[in-house]
């Protein structure tokens, strides 16, 4: 196995378009798990640690450039206030070493179903840079899960960052484990309210091939928020209508049974979870008034 | 005396100066396990040495019809590829039964059973090396279910065993009166006014120590080699060692590696003979360290059990009968199962006072993976299915459930269902209670922190769905071997001068498997010998066998060894000075002799002079009986120890998560030789107890593991874990040396019961199987 470690942007697009088939490995809290498992023995792995702008955070057009190396541990302490969604999904991420070490970049590559990072970047209608020795390009989060741990990074193409835009309402992130802590996702639930466009937010994990979004929910409560001219007035949330927001977010997944957790008690918590995060982020928003 | 610990995380109970019993003295490996610094097995290292790897098998049964290594051998670094054909001596390894090839021969009986071994220069070319083992299988049909293990269409999975795919059975009679006929038996039970009755399945549990199985085979170029290994039972691991290799045991000498955890996961071989199979072909020192998926398939399990109860009762609740159905999945060899369906057939009752008793305990071979001992051993089962009777119980004849359990629970000079007498303490009435009376932990605060909550941080619930329960459960346990077994532990005490100060030196192959006997050995020499330095000799097999660091039993068994060698000590070194003084009447104070008058006749160091004192001693404890084949019935056990429990869990039970709230205890200890070294295990044996109660379980499906791993292997983390009271009692057992009562076990069969109570009693469901997964409370 070749073990290359370049220390610029440009010489690590020119050793992915080198080798297409290089592993990238940043906090390696899943590359070297696979490893370690012998579930897979990449020919070159290709380290992305030695490069600075990776690990970096900015603001640009209204969004937040999330560098793919920066850690979930960053996001939790830097990036709370405006990409909460994110930061409350990247506290249930593993350990603290493990926060320390893996990376929001590296989940988007390793593009599992149960990533943590995925709903709430669904919720948000995140954009995820790819970059490439051939320019680079963007790719709305939506479309960038392709199939069970696929994505749509072409075999020369590095992630780049994440372009998330700051919250501008209330967000949720839920997660169900059998544990406490330190757990994998059985299904997870991510939510955003978007007031300024009258608009709603919402991502499953664990619930299907791929992460997705529940989109044809998000625009029904969001319709009936408006139809009630709720936005405007900051009226309770009808619990008759949480329930149901609840139903169509179960609508949307397509969870299998596994030894996790049964599909059924999927399509179950996910009901659950959506009903309660659009509660509390509804009385967020009240309570922001 | 009682000790009571409100929160064991800022309690401080030992002083760590004086370091005599009693007393709690810094362990030598505690500062190093914290920091990280403490040499395991899967530390150790040797120049020039390779690495070993085993190649399993993919199938729960097959035939081997062939293995061809011949490309295997090709691999650069290769240095030895070998199989069943390459054994010396006998292929053969178990407990109990020599039932299990160390290499498989013809027939593989589950999936991950050693099929062959690689030996290379790095452990990624064995393992690649292995790769390229060709084993041609023809896949047979598989017995996965136990409860049709004894159907007579049911699959051999020992072709000729006597008794078929039967491993053991115990049957416990105890009849007074007898009236109607048994429902499943056809046999004569006695009336009772009030029946209640259940079925109970629980999982299998691993042991998931955290130390994986590894250790370093180095030849001696004498045919003989030295083996470092991580166990718990040295001689036991030698002798079959050198059945396999036909070695003597002069040239085979087992060392204890640094242990990371056992839990009775390393009673059976894992590394031991490959390794040194390896080496021995080699000439080179062969190190063996498995990963954790592999782990998950080196070791036994806890046998998954499935029981059927019924307990008859007069109207006030006052037990009358107690029938128990208890089948055991022993998988594909047979490790110690039949002492497991032993334990679980002549304490499947509890601790409680049964008029008539009628039990039948069976364990099976199936080509599921292979269950021998864990903590608790046949209790843990059982205790799920008397606790959830106990309080159906309760409920239906209207008497609160920690009342019955004290109305019908044992209490010194009763008999236990075997007839045994119970002739030391056994305070069930006073356990209970105790638990009882604590203090219930705060409700709810109206703005919690979410890691309060079930669910936790992944925030799943403000408190929407959250109910509260409380659970409660009461146990006992056997401790050391039983059932006849000759039990017993080796001790070598040294006294002897060294630059000037008397030092004594005690030698036992007792395992240390970080439970503490280190420490414990060297308080009980302080005490006896009233020196201050006492060395403890490493652990190998250059000294009698202490026994197995399991069944509870190494403080009472070794230590019990361990202070008759320094009371033979303490004789001759006292004859020593008496003759050199010329009168008797001495004794031993602080490393000087006194005389009956108090007065110092003497120094320690100046009787010893340079003449060392040096005994060696056999110790046995009581013996006990083997009981009888159609009953049941006599003396198996040598002591008894109790310890009760209550839980209190939030349940969200809209989603099925769970958070115990507090799990406090109580239990006799008989004597606390080292009390903070107790209250590390009630705390462990506890988390051990819950853990199987909500998350821990293998899941196996037509005898294939799905989950080898921590990702889905759960334990509890330490935010699974609750607070937790404890109380310790001293009631000193007459029979066992400082009165002591083990230790370990006990808090692991309580706590998971009364867990499983309180989630129950918080959810209103049934629960009839552990772990409790979120679609049993959610009911979807």
């Amino acid at each position: 196995m070749d073990f290359l470690a370049p220390t610029t942007w440009a010489d690590a697009l020119a050793a992915k378009a080198e080798h297409p088939d290089a592993v990238p490995v940043a906090g390696g809290t899943d590359v070297m798990v696979e490893l370690n498992f012998d579930h897979r023995r990449p020919s070159v792995l290709l380290d992305l640690t030695r490069i600075p702008e990776l690990r970096a955070w900015d603001r640009a057009d209204g969004r937040i450039r999330l560098g793919a190396g920066v850690t979930y541990a960053r996001v939790i302490d830097e990036l709370a206030a405006e990409l909460p969604g994110l930061a409350m999904a990247a506290r249930t991420v593993g350990s603290p070493q493990i926060r320390n070490r893996g990376t929001v970049g590296g989940n988007l590559g390793a593009a599992s179903p149960a990533g943590d990072s995925h709903p709430p970047l669904l919720a948000s209608g995140a954009v995820v840079e790819l970059a490439s020795v051939r320019g680079t390009r963007e790719v709305p989060v939506a479309e960038f899960y392709t199939g069970v741990k696929r994505n749509a990074c072409a075999p020369d193409e590095l992630i780049a960052a994440v372009h998330v835009t700051p919250a501008g309402g209330p967000q949720q992130f839920c997660k169900i484990g059998t544990r406490n802590a330190m757990v994998i996702s059985v299904t997870a639930f991510g939510l955003a309210l978007h007031p300024a466009r009258k608009a709603v937010g919402a991502g499953i994990g664990s619930a299907a091939p791929t992460p997705r979004r529940a989109e044809a929910a998000a625009g029904y409560l969001a319709g009936e928020l408006d139809a009630a001219g709720l936005w405007d007035s900051r009226g309770a949330l009808p619990e008759g209508l949480a329930v149901e927001f609840g139903r169509r977010v179960r609508d949307a997944a397509a969870p299998i049974d596994d030894v996790r957790g049964s599909a059924a008690y999927r399509l179950h918590a996910l009901s659950v979870m959506a009903r309660r995060a659009a509660t509390w982020a509804w009385d967020d928003y009240r309570r922001a008034a | 005396m009682t000790t009571t610990i409100d929160n064991p995380a800022t309690a401080t109970t030992g002083t760590g100066t004086a370091g005599r019993i009693g007393d709690s003295p810094l362990r030598p490996d505690g500062t190093l396990k914290v920091t990280g610094e403490f040499a395991y097995s899967s530390d150790l290292w040797h120049e020039d040495m390779c690495w070993g790897v085993t190649l399993r098998s993919p199938h729960p049964h097959a035939r081997i019809r062939s293995i061809d290594t011949t490309d295997a051998l090709k691999v650069p670094g290769v240095h030895a590829v070998l199989t069943a054909d390459d054994v010396p001596g006998l292929n053969r390894v178990g407990l109990e039964h020599l039932d299990q090839p160390c290499l498989a021969e013809d027939v593989v009986r589950f999936q991950g059973e050693p099929v062959a071994l690689v030996a290379a220069d790095h452990p990624e070319t064995a393992r690649r090396a292995a790769k390229r083992i060709v084993v041609d299988y023809e896949v047979l049909p598989a017995v996965t279910d136990p409860r049709t293990a004894l159907d007579d269409d049911a699959p051999e999975v020992h072709a000729g065993h006597e008794g078929g795919n039967l491993v053991r059975e115990v049957h416990i009679r105890r009849e007074q009166r007898t009236r109607n006929e048994h429902e499943h038996s056809g046999e004569p039970v006695p009336e009772a006014p009030v029946v209640v009755a259940l079925d109970f399945e629980v999982g299998m549990q691993d042991q998931a120590f955290l130390g994986p199985e590894s250790g370093l085979a180095v030849p001696d170029g004498e045919g003989g080699l030295d083996l470092y290994v991580a166990t718990q039972w040295l001689h036991v691991d030698q002798q079959q060692v050198c059945r396999v290799l036909g070695l003597t045991p002069e040239a085979a000498r087992l060392h204890l590696a640094g242990v990371g955890g056992a839990f009775g996961g390393r009673e059976d071989l894992s590394i031991h003979v490959h390794a040194c199979l390896l080496a021995l072909c080699t000439g080179k020192p062969v190190k063996m360290s498995y990963a954790r998926d592999e782990s998950f398939f080196g070791h036994v399990h806890r046998h998954p059990a499935w029981l059927r109860y019924e307990f008859g009762a007069q109207p006030d609740g006052t037990l009358v009968y107690g029938h128990a159905d208890i089948l055991f999945d022993g998988g594909a060899y047979a490790s110690s199962t039949g002492a497991v369906v032993g334990n679980g057939g002549t304490l499947g009752l509890g601790p409680y006072n049964f008029p008539s008793v009628h039990v039948d305990a069976r364990g099976v071979y199936t080509n599921n993976p292979p269950c021998g001992a864990m903590r608790g051993f046949g209790c843990v089962q059982a205790a799920f299915a008397h606790e959830a009777l106990m309080d159906v119980l309760a409920d239906r004849v209207g008497v609160d459930r920690v009342e019955l359990r004290a109305r019908n629970g044992m209490a010194e000079g009763d008999r236990n269902i075997t007839g045994q007498l119970i002739d030391s303490a056994a305070p069930v009435a006073e356990l209970i209670g105790r638990v009882r009376d604590m203090p219930l932990p705060a409700t709810r605060a109206a703005d919690p922190d979410l890691r309060d909550l079930p669910g936790g941080v992944a925030n799943t619930t403000h408190g929407e769905g959250v109910v509260r329960g409380v659970g409660y459960a009461v146990t006992y346990k056997n401790v050391g071997f039983s059932e006849g077994f000759d039990d017993y532990s080796t001790a070598r005490v040294r006294l002897e001068v060294l630059a000037g100060e008397p030092v004594a030196t005690v030698q036992t192959a007792a395992a240390e498997v970080g439970q503490g006997l280190i420490t414990v050995e060297q308080q009980i020499c302080r005490t006896e010998l009233g020196v201050e330095r006492v060395v403890v000799h490493p652990k190998d097999t250059t000294v009698g066998s202490g026994g197995s660091t399991s069944a509870s039993r190494q403080t009472y068994v070794t230590g019990g060894a361990v202070r008759a060698a320094c009371e033979a000590v303490r004789a001759r070194v006292l004859a020593r000075a008496a003759a050199a003084v010329g009168h008797g009447g001495l004794r031993l104070d602080g490393e000087k002799i006194v005389g009956a008058d108090g007065q110092v006749v003497a120094g320690l160091a100046e009787v010893l002079g340079t003449g060392a004192v040096d005994e060696t001693v056999e110790w046995r404890h009581r013996p006990t009986a083997e009981i009888d084949p159609e009953t049941g019935q006599g003396d198996a056990h040598v002591q008894y120890a109790f310890s009760a429990h209550r839980a209190v869990v939030d349940v969200d039970v809209e989603l099925g998560l769970v958070k115990v709230v507090a799990l406090d205890t109580a239990q006799d200890v008989g004597r606390a030789i080292n009390p903070d070294a107790v209250v590390g295990q009630i705390q462990g044996g506890s988390v051990q107890g819950m853990g199987l109660a909500l998350m821990e379980e293998v899941v196996v499906t037509e005898g294939r593991v799905r989950n080898p791993s921590f990702t889905d292997y759960l334990i509890p983390t330490i935010l699974d874990t609750p607070p937790m009271r404890i109380e310790v009692l001293e009631y000193p057992d007459p029979h066992a040396p400082y009165g002591v009562r083990g230790v370990g076990e006990p808090p692991t069969i309580s706590s998971g019961p009364a867990v499983a109570a309180a989630i129950r009693a918080a959810t209103g469901r049934d629960l009839r199987r552990v772990p409790v997964r979120p679609e049993h409370i959610t009911g979807v």
